[in-house]
């Protein structure tokens, strides 16, 4: 992780296909480090001669690493590139620039075949219970299917595998023949956690794995989630919108909005005492389940909060410079013209801010 | 609630609201055919009074109790939440309340008075009337609760043209001051956008100035925030809240959300299986909670405002099916403290039972009980 990075969103380093191992800047200690990943999707228009017209700027030059053992939190709002930065980490999407080294190997434009036998290590979790499972597969076909596509395992051997995850998991190893409609949305999230767990990864990739479930069942399986890294060892990386869930599961936080990685901290020193103000707000506004009770003219209470005005800007074309700017109300001329370098401080604390908070 | 009447509350004889439903194994039934054959009058306090409440829908598999014996009473100016997880049947009292069921396929029993006014027996035509005038709903998306073919300022004018004799001019310039009132910047320009170019908080925003048109006496809201990011739902929050104060409207909110419901809420109705598991004041109910799914609730979410605990409380196993509701208590397979009951819990439904001022638990605990595990739990929460 380097401690100051160049301020120009969107120009930074492009990744050197070509690379077979890390260079550098994975130290031996991360097991995943991601460079300068950033993703633009382009615009297009026009039916017989297409050309881009635009590009939606998910993700920009964003840099983090994960030890092994722990678990990175990431969070923002809808259209922060949280999903995409998930699904590049897993090469779903191929990233425009950066660099994804995982294990000492520079995943990041490995062609299918290369990247196969990688992909026993690095699995994914995904948010939507109901369309992530195939309605039309048994259990045991859904959970079994890593297995049959890495050839690791015979016929026999698969059932009795599928049997082990479906216990691992909790639930009843009976349940080999049923389809999914027949399960609750908390039991199919585990039947896709079997599944992930199946080939033995060593990083999990969450995408939301809670946000879909009831609040009963979604403690279930955060526990669950926990439970196993403590068993088997496991690297995850979270990514939620939720701030208290994200705050319960995760070593170390990043927060994203608009495509930039605007704070990088551990959890404890992200939640008491956060520096950019995008995380204060995001802080503030969560909903705190403690009653606020009525002045003595019948007026409700209302909590001190800072309250963030408007939306997010559009990816498709953002605010130059700080993309906060223009919800921030520290901002002053500076933010609109020069965007904020990632800076280090204290140790382990980055944020990109040119007024953080907390200082 | 004001005056502090239970939300259990069944007219006697003699007009009176007793702040207790009559106690017993199985009061729920005779306590309320009685009632009901006595007068069916209704109480002239509460501006919207659910008394009994029975959605049943017949299905293929065997009939679905989706809301089974609920009761409360909301006055103006004051706000309900209603909690629970999906198939509790908050939705289904909602959309209930506002008449949105056809006799062809949910079956409806009980009363709902709005104003002292029958809903339940009312005819359809005069449940139209009333609906979208004096009562109106936040659905949870906007974007598929939004015609995608209609401007949005078409659709809020939509409501008024068709409850009040006004010219189309004037029910334009109505919804122009609505879209300003909820906080649409430009809005003599943007009422003529359609949804899609709208942001999700401005959509949000967009329905709840539809719900407002009439300037109703209730309005439900369905998970208003549930689809949109964290800045954006305390914008909403104020917004509800704020205009709240000014129309003076009676509000229920129905959510899975324990965080919104405590910044919103005056009282809170927390559901289990179509019933009423536990009911009172917000404050009564976190922080003195008497039912063990109230405590389940609390303990399976992480919060910020506490120290970080090392493992989430939560509740095992899931929410029963509406078909086969577990005989006895319907949370008893759930329950980490059924088996202090002496096997009441697997026997007889609990009867709401008042453990404090205008608090109601549905459980077989005694409130001693209640209160020293509750206490336990608390302490190893924070």
């Amino acid at each position: 992780m380097t401690g100051v990075r160049d301020g120009s969103p969107g120009e930074s380093v492009t990744a050197q296909p070509g690379q077979p191992r890390g260079n550098g800047t994975s130290s031996g200690d991360s097991l995943l480090t991601v460079t300068g990943l950033t993703k633009h999707f382009p615009v297009m228009r026009g039916i017989i001669f297409r050309r881009a017209v635009g590009q939606v700027r998910a993700v920009d030059d964003v840099s983090f690493s994960v030890a092994p053992g722990e678990t990175l939190g990431v969070v923002g709002e809808s259209g922060c590139g949280k999903t995409t930065t998930a699904r590049m980490i897993v090469r779903l999407v191929e990233p425009t620039a950066g660099q994804i080294v995982f294990d000492g190997h520079d995943i990041t434009h490995l062609r299918q075949g290369a990247m196969r036998p990688l992909r026993r290590e690095i699995q994914m979790i995904f948010q939507d219970p109901y369309s992530s499972l195939n309605p039309r597969h048994t259990v045991g076909t859904i959970v079994g299917a890593p297995f049959r596509l890495q050839k690791v395992r015979t016929e026999k051997g698969i059932k009795r595998s599928v049997q082990e995850l479906l216990e691992l998991v909790g639930l009843n190893p009976e349940h080999f023949n049923r389809y999914p409609h027949e399960f609750s949305g908390g039991q199919r999230q585990r039947i896709g956690i079997a599944r992930t767990l199946a080939l033995r990864p060593k990083l999990i990739v969450a995408d939301e794995p809670v946000s879909a479930l009831d609040v009963s069942i979604q403690a279930q399986v955060i526990n669950l989630l926990e439970d196993l890294q403590n068993e088997l060892g496991l690297t995850y990386v979270i990514i939620a919108h939720d701030l208290s869930v994200i705050r319960h599961v995760c070593d170390r936080v990043a927060v994203m909005y608009l495509g930039n990685l605007v704070e990088l901290a551990n959890r404890d020193d992200l939640y008491a005492r956060p520096r950019h103000p995008y995380t204060v707000a995001l802080l503030s506004a969560v909903p705190s389940p403690e009653p606020v009770g009525r002045t003595a003219d019948g007026r409700r209470e209302r909590r001190e909060r800072i309250r963030l005005t408007g939306d997010v800007p559009s990816p498709l074309n953002p605010p130059p410079a700080c993309r906060f700017h223009t919800r921030c109300w520290k901002a002053q001329d500076i933010c609109k013209t020069e965007a904020p370098p990632l800076v280090e401080r204290p140790p382990g604390h980055l944020a990109a801010c040119h007024f953080p908070e907390n200082s | 609630m004001a005056g502090g009447e239970s939300p259990a509350a069944e007219p006697q004889p003699g007009g009176r609201l007793p702040r207790l439903r009559a106690r017993g194994r199985g009061s729920r039934e005779p306590a309320v055919h009685a009632a009901d054959g006595a007068a069916g009058e209704s109480s002239p306090s509460a501006m919207l009074d659910v008394r009994d409440l029975h959605i049943h829908f017949p299905t293929d598999d065997g009939l679905v109790k989706a809301v089974d014996g609920l009761s409360f009473t909301l006055d103006r100016g004051r706000t309900l939440g209603i909690v629970g997880e999906s198939g509790s049947g908050k939705s289904v009292t909602s959309l209930g309340i506002l008449g949105l069921y056809n006799t062809g396929n949910a079956r409806m029993s009980g009363k709902i008075y709005l104003s002292g006014e029958d809903l339940v027996a009312a005819d359809q035509a005069r449940v139209r009337e009333l609906r979208g005038s004096k009562m109106a709903m936040i659905f949870q998306d906007p974007l598929s609760s939004l015609h995608p073919y209609y401007t949005v300022g078409n659709q809020i004018a939509e409501a008024y043209l068709i409850h009040n004799k006004v010219s189309k001019k004037a029910a334009r310039s109505h919804a122009i001051d609505l879209l300003k009132r909820v906080g649409i910047p430009q809005a003599e320009s943007r009422i003529d956008d359609y949804p899609h170019q709208f942001s999700g908080g401005m959509r949000q925003r967009a329905m709840i100035a539809m719900a407002l048109s009439c300037d109703p006496e209730l309005l439900i809201a369905d998970e208003p925030t549930t689809a949109l990011d964290v800045t954006v739902q305390a914008q909403i929050l104020d917004l509800i809240s704020d205009l709240q104060q000014e129309y003076h409207s009676a509000v229920i909110i129905i959510t899975h959300d324990l965080g919104v419901v405590a910044e919103l809420a005056d009282d809170i109705l927390v559901m289990y299986a179509g019933r009423v598991a536990e009911y009172g004041s917000s404050e009564d109910v976190f922080l003195r909670p008497g039912h063990p799914y109230t405590w389940g609730l609390l303990g399976s979410m992480p919060r910020l405002d506490r120290t970080r605990v090392d493992r989430l409380l939560s509740i095992r196993g899931t929410p029963p099916s509406l078909i086969n509701v577990p005989a006895g208590c319907p949370f008893n397979p759930r329950c980490d403290y059924a088996a202090r009951t002496n096997g009441r819990s697997e026997k007889e439904v609990p009867a709401l039972r008042q453990v404090g001022p205008g608090h109601l638990v549905a459980c077989h605990l005694t409130t001693d009980e209640q209160r020293r595990i509750w206490a336990e739990r608390d302490k190893v929460a924070s």
